[in-house]
């Protein structure tokens, strides 16, 4: 499906994460991080933001404990920069699908 | 041309079926195949999930290790100290070493409890047990015959785990031993997940989230353990949010084997950076490696150390040769999951296709149906174990199964082709 961001046409799946990383910007990342109750993006979530698609486009999957020994922060910050759910809230912010299982 | 060596380091699963396949494929002359493990128990270990409620006994899913290795491979019973990539030699823990022309790491992964504060506290195999090990599927087994009821929660620690689907069929198969056991009202069951669902796959979510609901099991997501508080009896998350329980039933953090990350060439979690097709490491050209040893994206899953037992076996033989490894892994992987109630799904997916609905291994024609509770499917789980031990422990095939996942007989919707 595809939803309007910014005035821009963007493919998402049913539940909101891009599905093509190509369409993904800083300003759609700004728009979702509101839509998600984040707010404001600064220089931090930034940081975490780029160490997450580094890490997707690496294959490596994105974990907890992934972040918190990334030296980009630690695990209390991360939960304090993206309430409730930091790892699934921060994906979608960065434009990358949310960690799954194989069912 | 003087004898060269391969060394597998693991004699599990996906270790045995190389042993066994190299062992075919390969002259005597040519090639020395030796396989090193501390451990002198192989067990069957989907049999895991099953002792704690008593449907398997101990005595089936374990037999001796060296039972499997073919006439003609060393078995060497010892700890690693580590591998030395740069001398081309493994040092065991009394410091002899074992040189190696091709190196195969098969390590497995186990849990940790001790990196969760609190996990292995005071109340380990009291209150707080696994399923994942031998030893902790025996005594929650021997927890549950006289527990008289309250809250029971399961839990991942954190992802990835073996066998991924495992704690959602430990949360099932609960409901029904609680229910012939005429106390499932005195039971509450909750299921806690870092991931964002019981399902978190958009065709598994859709077919099968009635599973949770009708089962009366409770759901709490996005939960990342930080500590288990032994003397209030709860689960604490980095985000402050708390679940009680009167018996935790838990995965613990899953990790490499330590002397992996001893020589220096693992990840955080002690997993081998592995080339997801053709399963060289990426730490050296004469190093493979294969199971849930690999950072792969795949599966943590027997399934998988079969399927790519026979890929990596190709892609020895072209290395042997100087050639490309042509051979390439798809992720596939093929699993029974158990429902309860005397049913199972049959999932067959690999890296880019979900788990969807049709019918296996035969296209239109089954018998196997896919993502749908049969009893039929339960009863290929059950038979698994005479097949595991009796088929591919020996490095033999199983008829109609292929290494690479077929799309003939998958219902796929038509936007994912």
């Amino acid at each position: 499906m595809e939803k309007l961001i910014n005035g821009a046409t963007i493919k998402v799946n049913d539940e909101g994460y891009l599905t093509d990383f190509t369409q993904w910007n800083k300003t759609i990342a700004e728009e979702i991080a509101k839509q998600e109750g984040v707010g404001t993006l600064d220089t931090k979530h930034w940081a975490v933001i780029s160490f997450l698609q580094e890490q997707h486009k690496n294959n490596t999957p994105i974990t907890i404990r992934k972040v918190g020994s990334s030296g980009v922060t630690d695990i209390k910050e991360f939960y304090a920069l993206f309430p409730n759910g930091p790892l699934k809230k921060a994906s979608k912010i960065a434009g990358i699908p949310k960690p799954v299982s194989c069912i | 041309m003087a004898t060269r060596n391969i060394v597998i380091l693991g004699a599990g699963s996906a270790g045995t079926m190389m042993a066994n396949h190299l062992k075919h494929k390969l002259h005597d002359h040519d090639w020395k195949i030796t396989i090193i493990d501390e451990a002198t128990t192989h067990y069957y270990q989907p049999g895991f999930l099953f002792l704690p409620f008593g449907i398997y006994e101990e005595h089936e899913i374990q037999k001796p290790i060296t039972k499997f290795i073919p006439h003609g491979v060393e078995f060497i019973s010892s700890q690693i100290q580590k591998i030395e990539p740069e001398n081309n030699v493994v040092l065991l823990n009394n410091d002899v070493k074992i040189p190696y022309d091709i190196l195969i790491i098969a390590s497995g992964c186990s849990i940790a409890p001790e990196e969760t504060e609190g996990m292995k506290g005071k109340l380990w195999y009291k209150d707080i047990f696994d399923f994942y090990s031998f030893e902790g599927a025996k005594a929650l087994h021997d927890k549950l015959k006289s527990w008289e009821g309250g809250k029971l929660v399961v839990h991942i620690t954190e992802m990835p785990i073996k066998c991924p689907v495992a704690p959602l069929e430990f949360v099932f198969l609960a409901d029904d031993y609680f229910k012939h056991k005429g106390m499932r009202d005195e039971v509450e069951i909750t299921y806690v997940t870092p991931l964002s669902g019981a399902f978190t796959k958009p065709f598994a979510s859709k077919k099968l989230g009635h599973l949770i609901e009708e089962k009366n099991i409770k759901l709490v997501t996005d939960f990342n353990v930080e500590k288990i508080d032994n003397e209030s009896k709860k689960l604490i998350d980095y985000g402050g949010t708390e679940v009680s329980f009167d018996l935790l039933v838990t995965v613990p953090l899953n990790k490499g084997a330590e002397f992996v990350g001893r020589s220096g060439m693992g990840d955080e979690l002690n997993y081998v950076p592995t080339n997801k097709f053709s399963l060289q490491s990426l730490i050296k050209e004469n190093i493979f490696a294969i199971g849930d040893a690999t950072s792969l994206p795949a599966s943590k899953a027997g399934s998988v150390a079969h399927f790519e037992s026979e890929i990596l076996t190709e892609n020895i033989l072209h290395y042997i040769k100087g050639e490309e490894l042509k051979a390439h892994y798809d992720g596939h992987a093929n699993c029974f999951v158990e429902t309860g109630n005397h049913k199972a799904l049959l999932i067959d997916f690999n890296y880019d296709q979900e788990p969807v609905d049709g019918s296996f291994p035969f296209p239109g024609i089954g018998p196997m149906s896919l993502m749908e509770e049969s009893m039929l499917n339960h009863m290929g789980k059950l038979g698994f174990k005479w097949i595991y031990w009796n088929v591919l422990m020996h490095g033999r095939a199983i008829p109609f199964i292929h290494p690479q996942m077929s799309t003939a007989g998958k219902h796929i919707p038509a936007h994912e082709l």
